[in-house]
C-alpha cells in the first residue's frame, strides 16, 4: 500500500500518546517540566515532518494569517479530525485557537474527589481538569510549533483547558 | 454470493481510524528522541519494549471489547487470532503464522507490510537498533493479561535487509486465573 493512503486504528495513536506521557513522567520523576519538554520535542519533530509532506504541492503562503488559517483548517482536520472552532488575534502576533471538542482530550476523564473531601476554593473541577490534561498537551503544542516553525514562523505555543474536552492554544509569534 | 467479512476485516471496519502517516511519524519521533536520551542502543530497544508492554496491557481491553473473538482453546488458536484479528484491527495488516515448533509452544508472525516502518531507513550508526521492538512488548503485555506468559523477539527485520519481518513468540507458561475473592465472600 502506498504510504499516505494507509489507515490504522486511532487507538494505536492514543495508546502511544498516553504511554509517551507516562513513560517520560516516570523516567523524569519529580521533574515534570523536563518530561514535558521531551514530549514537546517529539511533537515538534512530528509537526515539522507533517507540514513538509502536507505543503509539498501548494503555492507559498502570502502572510502569517494564511499560514495560521492553514493550521486551523488543513492540519487540524488531518490530525485532530475537525477544524478549529474559533480563531482570535490581537493583530500583533498573538493568535488564540479554540477547539470546543479537542480530539485528544475527548477520551480523558478527570477524577472526582471522594465525597466529604474538603475542597479548597482553587480546587475547582476546571482547575483539576486543566492540571490533569496539561501533561497530554505538550505533544500537540510541540506539533503546532513544529508545523509553524517549518513554515517560517518561529513562535511559542501554550495550551489551556477550561472544561474538558474544550481547549485553546495560544500562539505567540517571535518578533 | 458475497462472502461474509472475515473477523479481522469486520473489527477493522468498526474502529475509528486515522491516517497512518501521523502514527508512523509519531513513532519515528519517539524512537529518535529515545536515541538522543540514551547512549546505548540496547537501552533504546529495552525502552521500546517496555513502552510496548504498557501499551499491550491496555490494548487488550479494547481488543476484547471490540474484536468479537471467542475464547481461544490453545496457543495455536491464540496466535491465529493475533495475526488475523489483532494485527488487522489495530494496524490494518495481517501477518502469516508460520514456523511452529513441534511442541506447539513457539511460532513466528511473518509480515512484509508494516505500517511502523513507512519512510524509515536505519543509518549505519543504528544497526543495533531493533526499530519495531515495541511490537514485541505489546504482544507480551497483551498476552500476559489473558494469562499467557510469553517471550517475544524480532528475529528478522526488513530494515536490516531481511526479506520479511519475523516476530518469534514463545509460550513460557499459562498462568491459571486467580480470582481475588471467593464466591461466598
Amino acid at each position: 500500500m502506498p504510504p499516505g493512503s494507509r489507515e490504522i486504528a486511532e487507538s494505536c495513536l492514543d495508546l502511544l500518546n498516553i504511554e509517551l506521557v507516562r513513560s517520560y513522567s516516570e523516567q523524569l520523576k519529580g521533574r515534570p517540566e523536563l518530561a514535558g519538554r521531551r514530549v514537546e520535542a517529539i511533537g515538534f519533530q512530528v509537526g515539522q515532518q507533517l507540514v513538509e509532506r502536507a505543503t509539498k504541492e501548494r503555492p507559498r503562503f502570502a502572510d502569517h494569517l494564511e499560514v495560521i488559517k492553514f493550521i486551523c483548517k488543513d492540519l487540524w482536520s488531518d490530525v485532530f479530525k475537525k477544524q478549529v472552532d474559533n480563531l482570535k488575534t490581537n493583530h500583533r502576533g498573538t493568535f488564540v485557537l479554540q477547539d470546543t471538542r479537542f480530539r485528544w482530550l475527548t477520551r480523558l476523564s478527570s477524577d472526582v474527589p471522594p465525597p466529604g473531601t474538603p475542597v479548597s476554593p482553587s480546587d475547582t473541577p476546571a482547575a483539576r481538569a486543566s492540571a490533569e490534561a496539561g501533561a497530554y498537551l505538550y505533544f500537540p503544542c510541540g506539533l503546532i510549533r513544529g508545523a509553524l516553525t517549518n513554515l517560517g514562523i518561529p513562535c511559542t505555543v501554550s495550551a489551556e483547558v477550561n472544561q474538558l474536552p474544550a481547549c485553546s492554544f495560544t500562539i505567540k509569534i517571535k518578533p | 454470493m458475497k462472502a461474509a467479512l472475515r473477523p479481522g476485516d469486520a473489527a477493522f471496519a468498526n474502529v475509528e481510524k486515522v491516517n497512518a502517516e501521523l502514527f508512523t511519524l509519531t513513532y519515528g519521533a519517539v524512537v529518535r528522541q529515545l536515541l538522543t536520551d540514551h547512549e546505548d542502543v540496547d537501552d533504546v530497544n529495552k525502552q521500546l519494549d517496555s513502552m510496548g508492554y504498557n501499551i499491550g496491557i491496555r490494548l487488550i481491553d479494547e481488543f476484547l471489547a471490540k474484536s468479537n473473538s471467542a475464547k481461544c482453546a490453545d496457543f495455536r488458536e491464540t496466535a491465529d487470532v493475533i495475526a488475523k484479528v489483532g494485527f488487522k484491527m489495530f494496524l490494518g495488516v495481517s501477518p502469516t503464522v508460520a514456523n511452529w515448533s513441534p511442541d506447539g509452544k513457539e511460532c513466528s508472525l511473518l509480515m512484509d507490510d508494516n505500517p511502523l516502518v513507512d519512510f524509515v531507513e536505519l543509518p549505519d550508526t543504528c544497526q543495533g537498533l531493533s526499530y519495531c521492538s515495541i511490537l514485541c512488548g505489546v504482544l507480551r503485555g497483551a498476552l500476559e493479561m489473558i494469562s499467557m506468559r510469553t517471550e517475544v523477539r524480532i528475529v528478522k527485520d526488513m530494515l536490516k535487509g531481511d526479506d520479511v519481518y519475523e516476530i518469534r513468540m514463545r509460550l513460557i507458561e499459562t498462568v491459571p486465573e486467580e480470582l481475588p475473592y471467593k464466591d461466598d465472600e
